[in-house]
């Protein structure tokens, strides 16, 4: 094994070695813990694009399994690196960057250990990406979970502990539902290995097979409450509009791990080549994507604040993604990865920049107030508020900013959203035959939710910028605005050079729907039906 | 054995369900904590219920779960029992949390008007 081989573990191994030391070093040394958690997200930044070109290497993409101590797949748990994997990592990487910087200017110091919370909720997700173990997913689910309860718990306060509490109970629900779909699919199958699953449900006995799909089912569930699947999400807009702004940037991909476990399982399982069970559940996805969009639409239109409207803006875009992955068509999966890697930034970039803007105004400063109260920190910090410069051009920084986001977000021109909403329709509306009845109702919805996105978008933007009293230009400081730009500038990025990021989505997809370079890596002599053979 | 296990799995989830779904924020944690033991008993009977296998293989024999209880739902049901403990024990801090914030032990933070 070379030293290259062990890239695969490194997402998960430095943030855990990062959190640790913070936790060792405490909350005296802030200035040494900043300097670990700065140095593991820079690391895992450069890891995380290594990693990228390493699982695009190549035509018919690269697989990398990594095995835990060793022991053969069937017998230990493999970490997993192939495109998409890489491509989710590399999207935590650049929130955990942004997130991070954004928090130095204050929020890390709103409360105990935001460090060593953040370095393990970075660990959990990236966790979650590079397992291909069903059980392992669980436990790195549970890993990222237990993080995000406290960074959403992160600066106190009464709103953040209510939405807290139903945040907690409604996940741990889902994480029983997960214990009881792995064990149903387990009692089953006789593995836990998703390769070995992808080889072994088409072989399911006719009379088991509605136990897996039951199991499977469940499974989905606990998938789609994190995914904040209507009826499953209304716990998403208020924690994550109560949560401080860097929690809420990395929560929101956190609601895209439960988007990348269906894409993954249900195309793995159920995909073409999965015989009696082929395609099961996508109609399901597809409805609720759809239902999903409407609720997020309603709730967009219905907001009266930014970070609720923020909130509501990931429900469209869960919905979004569903859908897209729902139709199950290679060329929409996609461009629903493309729409995935511009409305993720865009969406945490809005949160961030949420806060910047309602700085001048009553109802963000007192937030903040309370938790100074609560934590007692108020003289030293205010003493250092004053070296944020009021320069003028603030104002029109911010403006910028919320314009750029407002584009991605809705999808409109000239920026990546836009490109992303054209990728997932084009290859709808352009396939031979005609147009069915489902896929009007994704394209009607996909219009409709950017119109209605934009109108609050609108709305909220002449609100914060124009009609407010310009007595109180907001203090910034540029460690906090320059990871908003970074962000943006990700998605201007996409913009300029679509091509060769749409050409990895694809063939991303086009890996997802087929899964069997991914089984053979793992089991090189398993036999995986082909697609369509076994109907 | 297979009907008591899972008339047991059965009571244990129904309590907690109807507890979960309690305003209380004790009711719910002890729903929570019924359901888990609930799920961990599910887990454990998916490798079949066997009284007097042994967990390992004898030497020389050959690997087929008729001879030996499988042991991989007894790990899991381990690694399940940590993580709901420790989930459980995060929840009842924040559970007090709330408590004294807000003064009320109602799972939304106010007493619902009368």
């Amino acid at each position: 094994m070379s030293w290259s081989d062990h890239l695969t573990i490194a997402p998960i191994v430095i943030p855990l070695l990062a959190g640790i030391l913070a936790i060792l070093l405490g909350e005296r040394r802030r200035a040494l813990v900043t300097a670990i958690g700065l140095a593991s997200v820079l690391a895992l930044v450069v890891l995380s694009i290594g990693l990228v070109r390493i699982a695009g290497g190549d035509e018919a993409g690269v697989v990398r399994v990594y095995r835990l101590g060793n022991w053969p797949a069937l017998f230990a748990i493999v970490l997993v690196l192939d495109r998409l994997s890489a491509l989710m990592v590399l999207l935590t990487s650049l929130l955990g960057l942004a997130a991070l910087v954004f928090s130095l200017a204050r929020w890390h110091r709103a409360g105990a250990h935001f460090h060593p919370l953040f370095q393990f909720q970075l660990m959990g997700i990236n966790g979650a990406f590079l397992t291909g173990d069903l059980f392992n997913l669980f436990v790195f689910f549970e890993v990222m979970l237990a993080a995000s309860y406290g960074l959403a718990l992160h600066g106190s306060g009464t709103a953040r502990i209510r939405a807290g509490l139903h945040y907690i109970v409604v996940n741990l629900t889902a994480s029983l539902l997960f214990l009881i779909g792995v064990s149903m699919i387990y009692g089953v199958s006789g593995t836990l290995n998703m390769a070995d699953l992808a080889v072994r449900v088409p072989a399911v006995a006719a009379e088991d097979r509605a136990l897996v799909e039951t199991g499977a089912a469940i499974l989905g569930i606990a998938f789609l409450v994190k995914a904040a699947m209507w009826p499953m999400g209304f716990w998403l807009p208020a924690t994550y509009s109560a949560a401080s702004p860097p929690a809420a940037a990395i929560l929101s991909i956190l609601s895209k791990v439960g988007i990348y476990a269906i894409l993954r399982l249900w195309l793995m399982l159920f995909g073409d080549g999965a015989g009696a069970s082929a395609g099961f559940g996508g109609t399901w996805l597809f409805a609720g994507g759809l239902l999903t969009i409407a609720f997020g639409s309603i709730a967009v239109l219905a907001t009266q604040t930014m970070a609720r409207l923020a909130g509501a803006v990931v429900l469209v875009s869960s919905g979004t993604l569903l859908a897209a992955i729902g139709a199950g068509q290679v060329a929409v999966t996609g461009g629903a990865l493309f729409y995935m890697a511009s409305a993720v930034p865009a969406i945490a970039a809005f949160f961030l920049l949420i806060e910047l803007v309602e700085r001048g105004r009553e109802a963000g400063a007192d937030v903040l107030a309370v938790t100074r109260e609560a934590f007692g920190t108020g003289e030293d910090e205010d003493a250092e508020e004053e070296v944020g410069v009021a320069i003028p051009a603030t104002a029109a920084i911010l403006g910028i900013s919320f314009i750029g986001c407002a584009l991605v977000i809705a999808g409109l021109p000239p920026l990546s959203g836009f490109l992303a909403k054209l990728a997932i329709l084009m290859p709808l509306v352009s396939g031979a035959g005609g147009i069915a009845v489902g896929t009007w109702s994704l394209l009607a919805a996909l219009v409709l939710s950017g119109l209605a996105t934009v109108i609050a978008m609108t709305r909220v933007g002449i609100d914060a910028f124009w009609a407010a009293p310009a007595a109180s230009i907001p203090r910034v400081r540029i460690v906090e605005i320059g990871p908003v730009l970074l962000l943006l500038a990700g998605c201007a990025a996409l913009t300029v050079r679509p091509a060769p990021v749409m050409a990895y989505m694809d063939a991303t997809a086009r890996a997802l729907h087929s899964p069997q370079a991914y089984v053979r890596t793992i089991f090189p002599d398993a036999r995986l039906p082909t697609p369509g053979a076994a109907r | 054995m297979e009907a008591i296990v899972s008339i047991a799995i059965g009571i244990l989830t129904g309590s907690g369900v109807w507890l979960l779904l309690r305003p209380r924020t004790f009711q719910v944690i002890i729903g929570l904590s019924l359901l888990s033991y609930a799920v961990n008993l599910f887990i454990f009977s998916t490798g079949g219920l066997r009284i007097g296998a042994p967990p390992i293989l004898q030497r020389g024999e050959a690997g087929t779960l008729a001879q030996y209880a499988d042991p991989l739902p007894q790990a899991l049901v381990l690694t399940a029992i940590v993580i709901s403990f420790a989930t459980t024990a995060l929840f009842l801090v924040l559970l007090l949390a709330a408590r004294g914030l807000t003064g009320t032990d109602h799972v939304d933070g106010r007493e619902p008007e009368r």
